[in-house]
């Protein structure tokens, strides 16, 4: 197989609603040949349906179906007081819940001017960056998988244990874990937690070691992902795409360092990883460098780690005043934001939730034409996007 | 952030109705016209390169279902006078969008009055390709039509769909079906009710 990835074929993206509906075309063209992909395929990571129009091996057009797990969170959120809508924002994107929660935390603290105490916000980031960990070595095994490697994909899964072991036993959930209170947390750490943060986050360099040695290094692996669906910066930035994805196309843009002050990443030096390449292999190598430099982050915030109470003092029921607000932050998969309006009550008017997952994957039709069938599922899986955040 | 408000004031003249600072954030509201030729102004002179999303908003105060003080808890009670939010509204529909740049590290969000009798603006396709999917689950979600936009259809919900769901006025089903319990539910404090009575 050939890994040339310039299209041949030159279709206007607003024409590829047309192409992909099959049943009408068929008679006018028969050399073309509909491909059903999902909504259950293993490349998909849940129920994400790609209609792809091939011309032999070659993706004339791919047109992604949503919506298979909508479950209308916006409108939920306006039946739900504000610590409710914690639990449900933990379920967009399930890989990394904890930095989920933290943007709209956020946005009601600032909106009722309360800050979070200065503990509270360290923690907060460690287990932000930890969930960030967690979501990365995942992906580092399982983006091989689609390539054909299974082992890594074993690798992945067990070292993220080790961190959703961690974030389990300060949190209580290792998923969900619905720990943010509006003005702290629920709790302090556990005793011994630190020493044993330390120990994981070793485990975890290690493991980044071992994905770089085995994967990155590896002629298939480049073989399959080198100048394979390329996105270019000009085309991600209209399409929306943000996070690793934008910055393995080379755009120096990370809201840790760029956006308004959130946390306590202004009290700690960390690298923004770029990549010049945009193509499949630079966004595994941006997200290992990602991982990384994560590691470095929480063991310096572990060096930092003040003391002090992990919540501030906060009304017994929950008010927040009339507002809007837009709240902006780098989560694992992108920029995670939302947009609150406040009437006043326990409960938001209206919040928009911008998901990562929902734009970086809306690029789709344009990515996915003119390369391979085989390349479209290292394409997708490098993406790397999650269903609950693109059909929240 | 005073420097983007003077910029954004003489980049679009005459279609700035308001433009307010808030929070980290600038909030611009224009004409009609001005959002049609948004975009381009946006991208071209003001170098606002990514689109974050496009959304709109149902000023409509939420029916109420029970009455205050019943132990109703199904929704927080919203107040009932319409109001609008930090730029104001003419209308009861809002599209509201966000752009930032990557180089400037600054953000702004539009908004556009949508009036109830002409529900459509125009789309961001052109300039913003991204905007596709943004525009279809708005239209989808509250009915406002999208000029311009490449091919408008259902993203989120099954072809046949009838309704908006996003507008105040559409009921969440799940509360329709089976009624909140309410306060019913909640468990009584030791020493209260009437077992406490009882037994004393």
């Amino acid at each position: 197989m050939t890994t040339d990835s310039t299209p041949m074929i030159d279709i206007d993206p607003r024409d590829m609603h047309h192409l992909a509906q099959a049943q009408m075309n068929v008679e006018l063209d028969t050399g073309d040949m509909i491909l059903n992909m999902g909504p259950q395929h293993p490349a998909t990571h849940g129920t994400l349906r790609l209609v792809v129009r091939l011309d032999g091996e070659r993706v004339l057009a791919a047109d992604p179906i949503i919506g298979y797990m909508h479950r209308g969170y916006e409108k939920l959120t306006e039946y739900r007081t504000y610590p409710q809508i914690t639990t449900l924002i933990n379920r967009i994107d399930w890989l990394s819940s904890f930095a989920n929660e933290v943007p709209f935390i956020h946005g009601a603290e600032k909106l009722m001017d309360i800050e979070a105490p200065d503990r509270a916000q360290y923690i907060r980031t460690i287990l932000t960056e930890l969930s960030r960990i967690a979501t990365f070595i995942l992906f580092l095994g399982e983006m091989p998988l689609q390539v054909g490697a299974i082992t890594p994909a074993f690798y992945g899964f067990r070292d993220r244990e080790h961190v959703l072991n961690l974030i389990e036993s300060a949190t209580g959930g290792r998923f969900h874990p619905n720990f943010n209170r509006i003005g702290g947390l629920k709790d302090d750490l556990p005793w011994g937690w630190t020493g044993e943060c330390r120990r994981v986050l070793d485990i975890c360099a290690k493991s980044c070691d071992d994905f770089e040695r085995l994967i990155v290094g590896n002629e298939i692996f480049q073989a399959r992902t080198r100048g394979v669906g390329i996105i270019t910066p000009e085309a991600g930035l209209a399409y929306g795409v943000s996070g690793s994805n934008i910055r393995a196309s080379g755009v120096d843009w990370d809201l840790r360092r760029d956006g308004p002050d959130y946390l306590s990443y202004k009290d700690i030096d960390f690298k923004v990883w770029t990549h010049p390449d945009g193509d499949s292999f630079s966004r595994y190598w941006v997200r290992l460098q990602e991982t990384r430099e994560s590691i470095k982050m929480v063991r310096q915030l572990l060096d930092k780690l003040p003391s002090g109470p992990v919540m501030a003092k906060v009304p017994r029921i929950i008010k927040v005043p009339e507002g809007e607000i837009w709240v902006e932050t780098e989560n694992p998969l992108g920029q995670m934001g939302y947009y609150i309006y406040s009437k006043g009550s326990t409960g938001p008017f209206r919040t928009k939730i911008r998901s990562a997952s929902f734009s970086n994957v809306s690029i789709c039709p344009w990515l996915l034409q003119g390369i391979y069938v085989p390349d479209v599922v290292t394409v997708l899986a490098s993406l790397y996007f999650i269903l609950g955040d693109i059909d929240r | 952030m005073p420097n983007l408000i003077e910029d954004v004031k003489k980049a679009f003249g005459n279609d700035v109705i308001e433009i307010e600072e808030n929070y980290d954030d600038v909030v611009v509201r224009l004409t009609k016209a001005g959002y049609e030729k948004a975009p381009a102004i946006l991208k071209e002179q003001l170098g606002f390169d990514f689109l974050s999303f496009i959304a709109g908003v149902d000023w409509m105060p939420m029916p109420v279902e029970a009455e205050e003080g019943s132990g109703d808890t199904s929704q927080p009670a919203q107040p009932q006078e319409m109001t609008f939010g930090v730029t104001g509204s003419a209308s009861r529909f809002q599209v509201f969008s966000h752009v930032q740049s990557t180089s400037q590290h600054v953000g702004l969000t539009i908004k556009v009055d949508v009036d109830e009798n002409d529900m459509a603006v125009s789309s961001w396709t052109k300039d913003y390709p991204g905007a596709d999917w943004h525009e279809r689950e708005c239209w989808e979600m509250y009915g406002i039509d999208f000029i311009g936009h490449p091919e408008i259809r259902h993203l989120y919900l099954p072809g046949e769909f009838e309704g908006h769901p996003l507008r105040k006025d559409f009921p969440l089903l799940a509360r329709v079906v089976k009624p909140w319990p309410g306060l019913v539910d909640v468990e009584l404090m030791p020493g209260e009710g009437p077992q406490a009575e009882e037994s004393e």
